[in-house]
């Protein structure tokens, strides 16, 4: 939106300024309006002027007193002030004492400088993530250690609860999600295969990906755009309203109410999140196979048990509890870092969705070297 | 403040037959307020008889059911889209907790009714603003800081420094000094009293604090029954013989803060 002449009060006549010899004769309403025309166009030599006669102006305002102070420092320390009303004078004094330093102080900033600054800054911040959140694991883990120890101590409603918030409510959308890959898998795949009469293939090209890599990695990422950010969102609301602070002075230890429930209902339901992936994928993309190559359910499954050996599906499900614990930790620790004001609520909990999905391809990547390097 | 001496107090804010429901909840009914020119009127009431109400109403953020709210001579319900543009720069709005636009620094803040409402080049826009902030008492490191990183008390300053930016003819305050310790609310008031001089503002100050409405309010209208059910002059107020009001310029808190004299028990 941009200022239009008819958003201005009503004033008085349009301020003007008179040079009569070494007197400056301000006269009219000197508005925020109108100041900023007068400072650029309209003022005169001002090396002469001995005196600024305000005697006829009408009305000013903080602006208006900026400038006439602005017109004063313009000719120089001899130059005097007169006729100011009372009212004008203390409101010229007001802006005087509250006059900014001038310009040569302000400090200047080197772009290139600060460029570098904010490089500098944000690698030491990712640093400082990376070793605060392995802390958290650590503190995590140590929960979990003496829950083991003491299992009456863990919250069996809260665990329950989040354990039907991130998985039974997930398995709709998980489910649609891995069938349909398995449907495009074998869309895709049949129409290369063909090319060689290898259609039968496909079977295998079907049930390898899906039960060893794209099974539980499209779930963990559904799941880390879910349950991260509803982690982040909730804890960090709670840190808002000092809920946590609360907790703590009532001696409740927030990791092991807020946090341990969540990554342990994570580890418990991630699995089976997965092998339900796993079972919708081979479906859609048995039951494509059947409609475009022609490949009765019978013989995917016979080619299926020949082909995939178990350890697909073993390696597949071995990932689901680290990508679990990933997306559980960086959800509650995004939330624990929320500050006092919803904008950062909101920036960590889209950060949480983002870092879980990216570490959970990180993860992955690692797996897949060291199962190359174990030969399963 | 610029009127001459002998001319009788002009009305800026005249309310008449105001009311106000929330469904089947009645806030005000029939509540009648005048406010005169240069004057800083203290609005109090307990808590949920619509003191905030009263001033969304007025520069109005809400639509009331009935009455008439006329302000600087123009009735704001029935303003059209230009004319109420133009009063609304006429007056400035400090709500609770400053309010402060959190993606802005508190210079940003000062300078975004500037930027809006008039065509000032950057610079002069700085200057202003920078002037804006000085003005109200915040030292020169809390220019660049966001809202998140200020105190209560800083906070407060820098929403008063954006309400007073185009340098308004009324300022609305909405509880000023709640949450500030006694130190920094008497050095709240004093900045009240002190602008309002200097920038010859008219106050409308919706409070709780005995103590702001002793140092600096010309006026006070006290809300209770669902309408102004006094205004005057602090002295005035002691004198009126009705419960509530009573127990609240009475009351051990009123006592404790009472100047010597003032407390007639």
């Amino acid at each position: 939106m941009s200022a239009s002449p008819d958003t201005a009060p009503p004033s008085g006549p349009a301020a003007r300024m008179t040079l009569d010899g070494h007197a400056l004769r301000v006269s009219g309403a000197l508005r925020i309006d109108t100041v900023d025309r007068m400072a650029t166009a309209q003022v005169p030599d001002m090396s002469g002027v001995r005196e600024i006669d305000i005697t006829a102006l009408s009305h000013v305002d903080t602006a208006g007193a900026w400038f006439v102070l602005d017109l004063q420092r313009r000719a120089g320390a001899a130059a005097t002030l007169r006729g100011a009303s009372p009212a004008q004078a203390q409101l010229i004094e007001t802006i005087r004492q509250n006059m900014p330093p001038d310009e040569a102080t302000v400090e200047r900033r080197a772009p290139f400088g600060d460029l570098l600054e904010s490089l500098g800054r944000t690698s030491a911040s990712y640093a400082r993530t990376a070793v605060d959140m392995t802390g958290f694991l650590g503190q995590v883990i140590a929960t979990l250690a003496v829950l083991v120890l003491r299992p009456r101590r863990l919250r069996l409603i809260s665990l329950v609860h989040h354990m039907h918030e991130v998985g039974v409510r997930a398995v709709p959308i998980v489910a649609l999600m891995a069938f349909l890959i398995g449907v495009v898998l074998a869309f895709q795949g049949a129409a290369q295969l063909r090319q060689f009469g290898a259609e039968v293939f496909v079977v295998d090209l079907i049930s390898i990906s899906i039960l060893r890599e794209l099974g539980i990695l499209l779930t963990a990422i559904i799941v880390a755009g879910r349950s991260a950010s509803a982690f982040a969102a909730a804890i960090g609301s709670m840190k808002m309203r000092e809920e946590i602070d609360a907790m703590r002075t009532l001696g409740l230890d927030p990791i092991s109410v807020l946090v341990v429930p969540r990554v342990l209902a994570l580890i418990l339901m991630l699995p089976v999140l997965g092998f339900l992936a796993d079972l919708a994928g081979l479906i859609g993309g048995g039951l494509m196979s059947w409609i475009e190559l022609g490949i009765s359910p019978a013989v995917f499954q016979s080619r299926l048990l020949s082909g995939a050996d178990v350890w697909h599906y073993a390696i597949g499900l071995i990932k689901a509890p680290f990508f679990a614990v990933i997306i559980g930790i960086t959800g509650c620790y995004q939330g624990m870092q929320v500050e006092g004001n919803a904008d950062s609520l909101g920036r960590m909990t889209s950060a949480s969705v983002v870092l879980a999905i990216f570490l959970v391809i990180v993860a992955d990547a690692v797996f897949s070297i060291f199962f190359a390097v174990l030969g399963v | 403040m610029m009127d001459g001496p002998d001319q009788k107090p002009e009305t800026v804010i005249r309310v008449r037959d105001l009311v106000t429901r929330f469904g089947t909840h009645t806030v005000h009914e029939g509540l009648d307020l005048d406010v005169r020119r240069g004057e800083i009127i203290g609005v109090v009431g307990g808590s949920g008889t619509g003191k905030s109400v009263l001033l969304r109403a007025i520069v109005g953020l809400l639509t009331p059911q009935e009455g008439r709210i006329e302000v600087l001579g123009q009735d704001v319900g029935r303003t059209t889209e230009d004319e109420y543009r133009r009063l609304r720069r006429r007056w400035g709005v400090m709500f609770q907790d400053g309010a402060l636009f959190s993606s802005l620094t508190v210079q940003g803040n000062v300078e975004a009714p500037m930027r809006e409402q008039t065509g000032l080049s950057p610079e002069l826009r700085r200057t202003l603003a920078d002037i804006k902030v000085r003005m109200v008492g915040l030292p020169d490191s809390a220019h660049a800081k966001y809202p998140a990183e200020l105190s209560g008390g800083m906070r407060k300053r820098a929403g008063f420094a954006r309400a007073i930016a185009l340098d308004p003819e009324i300022v609305f305050l909405d509880e000023p000094t709640a949450g500030l310790d006694p130190i920094g609310a008497a050095a709240f008031d004093t900045l009240i009293r002190q602008l309002q001089a200097a920038l010859g503002l008219t106050v409308f100050l919706v409070t709780h604090d005995l103590d702001s409405l002793h140092a600096i309010c010309d006026r006070i209208a006290v809300l209770a029954e669902r309408r102004v059910l006094a205004v005057g002059t602090m002295s005035e107020m002691l004198d009126i013989d009705h419960p509530w009001v009573r127990e609240y310029f009475h009351g051990p808190r009123a006592r404790a803060v009472a100047p010597s004299g003032q407390a007639k028990d």
